[in-house]
């Protein structure tokens, strides 16, 4: 099989793509993330991300967040088309900063959860979650 | 407007002054994220439920701010402290306006 000019140019468009996309879906993370933090230091300690290891049906991935003392939780999810989960934000009556839900997950990928202290500070936890069978839909 | 949209919510009936309970909720809906096509390939809107509160004797318990990519029927589950006896509300705001409501009373001993 040879390759013509225009063979080469494609296959070299579609390499720059294939490896350009992830880094997008990276950047829109990071992105969220200095959007909840304002780019403060965040930091890794009191906050407790649950999630399954291996996640058979990326349609409804259970997920539950702990931070003693927080005042707000946000799960982000580093591999979706759009990062942001879910945001709680814990009033006066909370018996405790937890809380739990179920996520979609287009594929494997880094979940996320970052939590406000109530005194400023911020602090973040990250697991890897194996999809099956991801669950955006087509 | 989403179709049969039925919330479900668990409280203990009782409780004792000041105790932390375990609060779960449970609403049927859809949650279309806004990013499956149908089968002539438009895309099918987004339509979920973007906010959830819950305040007891108005007061909060918590907020939650839901994304697209909350599974469908959105299962929320949390703690609260009950300092005297009242009730629970409990409110879903839906992408097209509408609200769903639901209250519990719990009785302190």
């Amino acid at each position: 099989m040879s390759f013509s000019r225009r063979d080469t140019i494609l296959m070299a468009l579609g390499a720059a793509a294939a490896t350009t996309l992830p880094m997008s879906a990276r950047a829109a993370i990071e992105d969220a993330i200095s959007a909840f933090t304002d780019g403060a230091e965040v930091g890794e300690t009191g906050i407790t991300l649950t999630a399954p290891e291996i996640a058979e049906n990326g349609n409804t991935v259970p997920v539950e967040v702990s931070a003693p003392g927080a005042a707000s939780i946000i799960i982000l999810a580093a591999g979706n088309p759009t990062p942001g989960v879910a945001t709680f934000n814990f009033g006066p009556l909370a018996g405790a900063q937890a809380a739990s839900t179920r996520m979609r997950l287009a594929g494997t990928q880094d979940v996320v959860a970052i939590a406000k202290m109530e005194d400023g500070s911020y602090a973040q936890a990250r697991q890897e979650v194996k999809v099956t069978i991801g669950g955006c839909g087509g | 407007m989403a179709d049969n949209v039925t919330p479900r919510v668990r409280v203990p009936r009782d409780a004792a002054a000041g105790e932390t309970i375990t609060i779960k909720t449970l609403i049927s809906h859809p949650m279309e994220s806004g990013q499956r096509k149908d089968s002539d390939g438009n895309t099918i809107p987004r339509s979920i439920i973007n906010r959830f509160t819950c305040e007891f004797n108005g007061e909060s318990v918590m907020e939650m701010i839901l994304e697209p990519a909350i599974s469908t029927n959105p299962f929320i589950e949390f703690q609260a402290v009950v300092p005297e006896s009242g009730t629970f509300a409990f409110t879903w705001y839906d992408d097209d306006g509408s609200v769903y409501e639901e209250s519990k009373d719990i009785a302190v001993s």
